[in-house]
């Protein structure tokens, strides 16, 4: 069956089986293939994107429930949150293997748009749901409180 | 899998090997043709044609160095090891080098350590710091005769300093010499002279950027994301039971499902070849497939365990021995006796097994992320009844591997090619859930270990007997040859039978068990076990004798000056001693040598009731010249918290032959919340690299038992470690 999806603010169609997870559709049908597969069940957050705006688990959540949405991808994120989370990422030095790591930036970038100053509480409830086996913890947290400090340094526009 | 060991085989001479000077172009050749995730392979310009100048580096005109790398990248920072290593003896500009995988081709890009291509036993930069090195400079040679060709001018005259060679007035970039520079021949490696460690540009430097990009905005390529023209996607239905066989299956309602393509038995279950990765899992749902069991493993983890218990008690054969233990332990009025017992531990690295596969009559191109090249290729060719010149092998990024991508049996490699040769002339991406990947087996073994010492008066071990029973990682593998003596694998034992405590009389012994678990060596093999035994036997020891942990290392430490210094360095560091603690903390210290460095870990817990939280580790390691001491850092930072998750949560039991646990609802492992403060110091040394991405693991978990034993007073002897 044919579902029109609108991922990073572009049309797309995409001819598939509504009970598939969004994510399937867009690695396999669309080729964003950004988001990652880690678990399928919603327990390690690889496969993170917005979905209106908060993150959401896409390897549960079916395409036909995706319809008339706003999806952003790792693709697609444009925000002033999402540039400064990725410039400490780099600046730290934070992915090693990097396979979880388009899940953590997502989870990291939608903390930010709610909460400008997050404290190590709030990026632990935010992040509990993305795994890192190479442990890249730490580093996540000090890349999001760099990211939440330029942030208000720039007065918002990273 | 420790370099000394791998010091002791036959090492290749580099001099011979890898500087074969090929024609200009060839690295060219070897972009991928095909659509990556989307992107589409670029045309090939004359002005980004790599120059080949040796088997490490090519120079393209546009001013590129392309460092080929014989490792695999799977988060432990290689690509940029391996580079700094050439760009600094190249005198290259650290922003004109880019890195790329090497192909599967023994010959140049074997590991010297191990004399075959494979990347593993933390011998990354060991094992080619000499040779990167000597590629760097070799090609920067080749740049400086060109140029002194060039100018008229005495080479010795010529100056390179971050990618420009300069002689007075003339200066050139790299990629304006490169053309010329590639036609000059190869210089004689052994005849260059290499930098001394004071000239050393981006060695040792801490704040150059890692060169596998594109890891925090997608882009960064996993086998998961090779997209290549027709490809379909199988999933494939795996015994329950380790063993097993297909008895027979019905497929009917399988291929009825949308998208499925065809269904077929293969050695490891039922293959599922489908357009994509639902419509192969929906169809997999609907499957019937029955078991033959009878040559399955249907014994659980208790039954198991139990046997070993039983074993422990018993002699088993010898490992390592030095005086008359068992004499010397019935004469003695004073023995302490641990039991100490380790589970099953499954990888659970973030990317499930997979594999792209082609099989084309009797050629085979592969694409995953590969590190075990040589054996891989031996094994697709021997599968297809084919030489290893028909295995083309192209290495993305790993999402992590932890040893899991280097199996000794290629078992997911094979499986792939087994579903690939089924559709002829078509690309299939082997696909597992995480529940294949965590049921797959190919663990780290179940141990128990029985550690006996007689005491002098002053609570002094003077003799140590150490019983080991657990499955044999290496045998049966094709490095039994290398790893197994006497039909001891080392692994099994390796930091017990090389014990570093001074202790006059040592008796180590080994039951090597078989069953039909699959087994595999995990992030640091022996030592994740080893190391805990010995670590809180040694605690229990200083704790009887009432003298202080940190203390009564050092004096059993008196003639191994490295790890007393590592272990003065982090005690110092962590205020051991020092630094008062808050009510309900209690502090721990545990010190270990493997793959060639040695770290030490303090560690501070809370505790509350039956609960405890980790908060603290402050570790320090030498590993020799600490190439980039930032992911120097990052890798012991990552070795903790890989052997914090086993220490806290990880797991695998069966019951009846069924693995208990499928996902990581049930395989518990780390998250933030759980992660502490993590401090890195590294002891200065101009001593050769050592491993660094495993020897962060082994302390973790004794240094957290140690801290739970100082504030409660149990000693916990089995993992994963819970307060009663």
């Amino acid at each position: 069956m044919a579902y029109q999806l609108t991922i990073n603010g572009q049309t797309h169609n995409v001819d598939v089986e509504g009970d598939m997870p969004l994510l399937w559709a867009v690695r396999d049908h669309l080729n964003f293939t950004g988001s990652k597969f880690g678990c399928g069940v919603a327990q390690c957050g690889a496969c993170t994107m917005q979905i209106d705006g908060v993150a959401t688990r896409t390897c549960v959540l079916t395409v036909a429930n995706a319809v008339g949405r706003n999806i952003t991808t790792i693709e697609g994120l444009q925000s002033p949150q999402a540039r400064a989370v990725q410039a400490a990422w780099v600046e730290l030095q934070v992915p090693q293997c990097g396979y979880c790591q388009s899940g953590q930036v997502m989870s990291a970038t939608a903390l930010l748009e709610k909460n400008s100053a997050p404290t190590d509480a709030d990026i632990e409830a935010a992040m509990a749901g993305n795994i890192c086996r190479c442990g890249t913890y730490s580093r996540i947290k000090a890349g999001i409180h760099m990211a939440a400090a330029q942030l208000k340094n720039t007065g918002g526009a990273a | 899998m420790n370099i000394s060991r791998f010091l002791k085989s036959q090492t290749v001479d580099p001099s011979r090997r890898s500087f074969l000077k090929v024609s200009a172009g060839t690295t060219a050749g070897l972009m991928l043709g095909v659509n990556f995730g989307g992107i589409a392979a670029q045309a090939q310009s004359a002005a980004d044609a790599a120059l080949e100048f040796n088997a490490f580096v090519s120079i393209t005109p546009d001013n590129v160095v392309k460092v080929m790398i014989k490792h695999l990248e799977m988060g432990q920072g290689v690509y940029t090891g391996l580079a700094t290593c050439i760009a600094d003896e190249l005198d290259a500009d650290w922003a004109q080098v880019v890195c790329e995988h090497a192909p599967a081709n023994t010959e140049k890009y074997a590991n010297l350590l191990m004399g075959q291509q494979g990347t593993g036993g933390s011998t990354a930069i060991a094992n080619s710091f000499m040779q990167m090195r000597q590629a760097g400079a070799a090609a920067k040679a080749m740049l400086v005769n060109a140029a002194a060709a060039q100018w008229s001018v005495p080479a010795s005259e010529i100056r390179v300093s971050r990618g420009v060679v300069s002689h007075g007035s003339h200066t050139a970039t790299f990629g304006d010499l490169a053309t010329a520079a590639a036609q000059q021949s190869a210089p004689d490696v052994t005849a260059l002279t290499l930098k001394t460690p004071d000239q050393f540009t981006l060695i040792g430097r801490d704040d150059t950027l890692r060169k596998d990009t594109g890891k925090h905005n997608g882009t960064a390529i996993y086998t998961q994301d090779v997209q290549l023209p027709g490809m379909l996607t199988a999933v494939v239905v795996h015994a329950p039971r380790f063993g097993a066989k297909v008895r027979s299956f019905d497929a009917t309602a399988t291929l009825a499902r949308a998208g499925v393509v065809s269904v077929f038995a293969i050695d490891t279950g039922v293959a599922v070849v489908a357009r994509d990765y639902w419509s192969a899992t929906k169809g997999r749902e609907l499957l019937k497939v029955e078991w033959d069991d009878s040559a399955a493993e249907t014994r659980g983890t208790t039954d198991i365990l139990a046997h070993y218990h039983e074993l422990v008690d018993t002699e088993g054969a010898v490992a390592a021995s030095v005086g008359n233990v068992s004499e010397t332990l019935n004469q003695s009025r004073d023995v302490q006796t641990l039991v100490f017992e380790f589970p099953y531990l499954a990888h659970a690295q973030m990317e499930p097994m997979n594999c792209v596969a082609k099989v084309d009559g009797a050629a085979a191109e592969m694409w995953y992320g590969c590190q075990s090249a040589t054996g891989d290729q031996a094994a697709i060719a021997q599968l297809l009844g084919t030489g290893i010149e028909n295995v083309k092998i192209n290495t993305v990024f790993a999402g992590g591997g932890f040893g899991r991508r280097a199996n000794p049996a290629s078992d997911y490699v094979l499986e792939a090619v087994r579903v690939a040769r089924e559709v002829q002339g078509t690309p299939v991406k082997l696909v597992w859930s995480r529940e294949d990947d965590m049921r797959a087996g190919y663990y780290r073994p179940a141990y128990v270990h029985k550690l006996t010492a007689a005491l002098n008066v002053n609570g002094r071990p003077t003799a140590i007997q150490v019983r080991v029973a657990g499955q044999s990682i290496m045998a049966g593998t094709p490095l039994a040859a290398m790893m197994m003596v006497n039909g001891i694998d080392i692994t099994s034992v390796e930091g017990l039978s090389d014990l570093a405590y001074e202790i006059p009389e040592r008796q180590v012994e080994l039951h090597s068990p078989t069953n039909g678990v699959p087994v595999q060596w995990w992030r640091s093999v022996g030592h994740t076990h080893t190391a805990f035994s010995k670590e809180v036997f040694i605690d229990v020891l200083a704790r009887k004798a009432g003298d202080d942990p940190v203390a009564f290392r050092l004096g059993l430490l008196k003639n191994n000056p490295r790890e007393t210094a590592v272990l003065q360095l982090a005690a110092e560091k962590a205020g051991w001693g020092t630094k008062e603690l808050p009510a309900g903390w209690g502090r721990g210290v545990a010190v270990h040598t493997s793959f060639g460095s040695t770290v030490a870990e303090i560690v501070d817990v809370s505790v509350q009731g039956t609960n405890f939280k980790v908060e603290r580790v402050v570790a320090a390691i030498d590993c020799g010249i600490a190439v980039n001491p930032n992911v120097v850092r990052a890798q012991v930072e990552s070795a903790i918290a890989y052997g914090l998750s086993a220490a806290l949560g990880d797991e695998v039991t069966m019951t009846a032959g069924n693995v208990d646990q499928d996902n990581f609802h049930t395989y518990r492992v780390l998250r933030m919340d759980a992660m502490p403060e993590v401090e890195v110091h590294i002891v200065a040394s101009t001593n050769a690299p050592s491993g660094v991405g495993e020897p962060g693991t082994p302390p973790i978990a004794p240094a957290v038992a140690n801290a739970l034993a100082a504030i409660t007073g149990q000693v916990i002897t089995r993992l994963p470690l819970k307060l009663a």
